[in-house]
């Protein structure tokens, strides 16, 4: 079974490839068709594929499938190969599932767009690029899938592009992750230089085997790997792209932006974590910088006011929580808040399409309200995936990744009181913002009328997700609420095992009832502000101080500002000048002779007949008098 | 009678090809372009004649049956060409030809 593991992703691309090939062709049903049909079966494919897995484990717990060789240089020989272990297995079918539902949803989203064949073309490039990114056996492969990934993105940001300022936000994200992108493949050169592999099993037994614990040359690589992650996964410093790249349809944001490519950059810290084993240094960093992330995620989500850049946030402050497990070596932990997070997130992006659809793209929340009895399913959908996001106890698939995370902040080697303060009063913003939410779209008084209900394509991947949000958590119980864990036994034979100093029940049950309270006072918050005492809090909004802390908040705390300064302008200024420098004059000289050159020839093409004959007689002439005289 | 020598022959064939080859370039009527080339393809065909002679081999007057073949169809194509000249442009001077100038 394991053998049809080259379909998974052959599958999208082969879609890619029809709906390119017959672009103009295709009838809307056609595309929809092989669109969503590809991924739909690619997602099949892979649900045999992870049952085989699970049912009979190959040996080694691994996988690997060599197609070809993509090129031999010297040393360097990368293979197209896949390599299947339980981390990719899981990434894999989370990618292809939540992809099928967030294709079939776009048959009827994107309806009556002009654009609907090359939207589907982008989407299926895009499923197999990451495909390719999770799978890949060697990190030039999965560098391959990470610019292919980074590509679509900036084709499906910009998707509108009749909208300049769509087509400058895809450049934004395209230029931006560049950065990191940039350090990734610098990291890729200093492994292959010092360790002569770039495959990653041998490459990982290699940096484990020849380099110390604090080495520089494994502190370098990881930190240019980390910088790689930072740039995809939307964290600090790099982070900016992300509520910009919300001008693409609302699929693509929860897709792309929300449940697969920008967790990317956690795929690649977990798939080499013997390196942020052996650079503790770096590993803190990665902590710090989702520690940080997040709370600067939630800040920015509780001061805005359109639908998509709250979630566009809360996206970034999820992340930042992976960054958080990964950085206290709670690998599965953060592969398991990835899973969760993907179901919760596209269900939130899903619903609030349906809002924006049924409101005739109305993205402004305060414009909204009152749709509770309007959009019932989009409510519902909505309210499950919000109590996911914030953590509700018990009945959400959050609540568990997310208390893990926070427990494991505190109770792991590497953890401290500060990230774990930082994780707990993080969970208490994101249920102030996501209830925030909740309250001001679908209650209170309707300000815009509804003209447009979902049908069965857009409802049945709500609901879909809705019970994943509710469900995915219990593969991993924490202690207190028994011994049930089969996801961490599944990760466990990809991952090293999480090292926590207090995994009792006395403990792990404290966490969590820290963790419910921080939730529950959250949405008591967000209830008692927005529904209780409204124009109270409306009366405190108007007050100087705190009118410019929402405004600094809503501007994302002016990194944009920031960057506009410091990069954008001075880069468009030295531009402006260097058009002038010494060595334009030898370039626009030769332009010039060339331009002279070809009014002289020009010149003498008049179409007088008369002319042509004359000289070439005088030319007849010149020879036969050079022969004869000679 | 007295044989014409090779010098006289090829004199009057130069001649004659300059006075065609002058016509050519100042005369402007299409008519009389085209015969000013029978001139000089009469005086390509007097060089033939007058160098077989001097050799005493047939092959300059064979020649100078295919340069008149060949004149024939030129004539042919260059009076379909005249007609169809008129008709576009309404005259016959060679210099209203000049569409193709660079």
């Amino acid at each position: 079974m394991l053998q049809l593991l080259w379909i998974v992703p052959a599958l999208p691309a082969a879609g890619f490839v029809v709906l390119a090939l017959l672009n103009r062709r295709l009838s809307r049903r056609a595309a929809a068709v092989v669109g969503a049909g590809s991924v739909g079966l690619s997602a099949l494919v892979a649900l045999l594929i992870a049952v085989s897995f699970l049912i009979s484990p190959p040996p080694g717990d691994a996988y690997r499938q060599v197609l070809w060789t993509w090129f031999d240089v010297g040393e360097l020989a990368p293979q197209i190969a896949f390599y299947l272990d339980a981390m990719s297995v899981i990434f894999v079918v989370v990618i292809t599932f939540v992809g099928f539902l967030i294709h079939l949803y776009s048959t009827e989203f994107m309806e009556r767009d002009e654009g609907f064949t090359r939207f589907f073309m982008y989407m299926n490039l895009f499923v197999a690029s990451m495909l390719v990114l999770v799978l890949a056996d060697n990190l030039l492969l999965l560098y391959l899938g990470w610019e292919g990934v980074g590509m679509c993105s900036y084709f499906l940001i910009a998707f509108w592009q009749k909208d300049a300022d769509n087509v400058y936000a895809g450049r934004k994200a395209f230029i931006i992750t560049r950065v990191g992108d940039t350090a990734l493949i610098v990291g890729l050169f200093l492994l292959f230089t010092q360790l002569h592999t770039l495959e990653i099993q041998p490459l990982m037994a290699g940096a484990a085997k020849e380099w110390a614990a604090g080495s520089g040359f494994a502190v370098a690589a990881a930190a240019l790997l980390l910088g790689g992650a930072v740039g995809k996964s939307a964290q600090l410093p790099l982070q900016t792209w992300l509520p910009d790249a919300m001008a693409g349809p609302t699929p693509v944001s929860a897709l792309i932006h929300a449940a697969t490519m920008v967790t990317a950059g956690v795929y690649l810290i977990a798939r080499t974590n013997v390196l942020y084993t052996l650079a503790p240094d770096v590993r803190l960093a990665v902590a710090i910088i989702g520690t940080v992330t997040l709370l600067y995620a939630c800040f920015c989500a509780l001061a805005q006011h359109d639908i998509k850049r709250v979630l566009a946030y809360s996206t970034m402050s999820q992340i930042g929580y992976m960054f958080l497990a990964l950085g206290v070596a709670g690998w599965s932990a953060a592969v398991f808040h990835f899973m969760t997070h993907a179901f919760f997130k596209a269900l939130l992006f899903l619903a609030a399409g349906v809002v924006i659809e049924a409101l005739g793209g109305e993205h402004d929340i305060f414009k909204m309200g009152g749709l509770r009895r309007k959009l019932p399913t989009a409510f519902w959908a909505f309210i499950i995936g919000a109590a996911s996001l914030a953590a509700m106890p018990l009945v959400t698939s959050g609540f568990y990744s997310k208390d893990l995370i926070i427990e494991t902040s505190l109770g792991s080697i590497d953890g401290n009181a500060w990230l774990w303060l930082g994780a707990l009063a993080g969970s208490l913003l994101t249920s102030i913002y996501a209830f925030r939410l909740v309250f001001v779209v679908f209650f209170g008084d309707q300000q815009t009328e509804v003209t447009l209900r979902p049908r069965w394509r857009m409802q049945l991947p709500l609901v879909v997700l809705a019970v994943l949000s509710v469900v995915a958590g219990f593969v991993w119980l924490p202690d207190w609420m028994g011994n049930f864990h089969p996801f961490e036994t599944f990760l466990d034979t990809a991952l090293p095992p999480m090292h926590t100093l207090a995994s009792s029940f006395a403990y792990t049950g404290v966490s969590a009832l820290l963790t419910s309270l921080v939730a529950v006072v959250g949405v008591a918050l967000a209830t008692v502000w927005l529904v209780e005492s409204r124009a109270a809090l409306k009366d405190f909004a108007a007050r100087p101080t705190p009118h410019a802390v929402q405004g600094f908040w809503l501007r994302g705390w002016g990194f944009d500002w920031l960057y506009e300064h410091v990069f954008v302008i001075p880069v468009k200024w030295f531009a402006r000048v260097a058009r002038n420098d010494l060595v334009e004059p030898a370039f626009s000289g030769i332009a010039w002779l060339n331009l002279q050159a070809w009014r002289a020839l020009s010149a003498s093409q008049n179409g007088q007949l008369r002319v042509y004959i004359g000289v070439a007689g005088v030319g007849l002439a010149v020879i036969v008098a050079f022969v004869v005289l000679r | 009678m007295a044989a014409v020598s090779l010098d006289h022959g090829l004199i009057l064939a130069a001649i004659l090809f300059v006075i065609g080859f002058v016509g050519l370039l100042t005369r402007r009527n299409l008519i009389v372009v085209l015969a000013c080339i029978e001139i000089m393809l009469n005086a390509a065909g007097l060089a033939f004649v007058v160098a077989g002679a001097r050799w005493g081999s047939p092959d300059g007057q064979v020649m100078f049956l295919f340069v008149l073949a060949m004149a024939a169809a030129e004539v042919a194509v260059g009076l379909a060409l005249a007609i169809r000249f008129r008709q576009s442009l309404g005259r016959l001077d060679v210099d209203d030809a000049d569409e193709m100038k660079g």
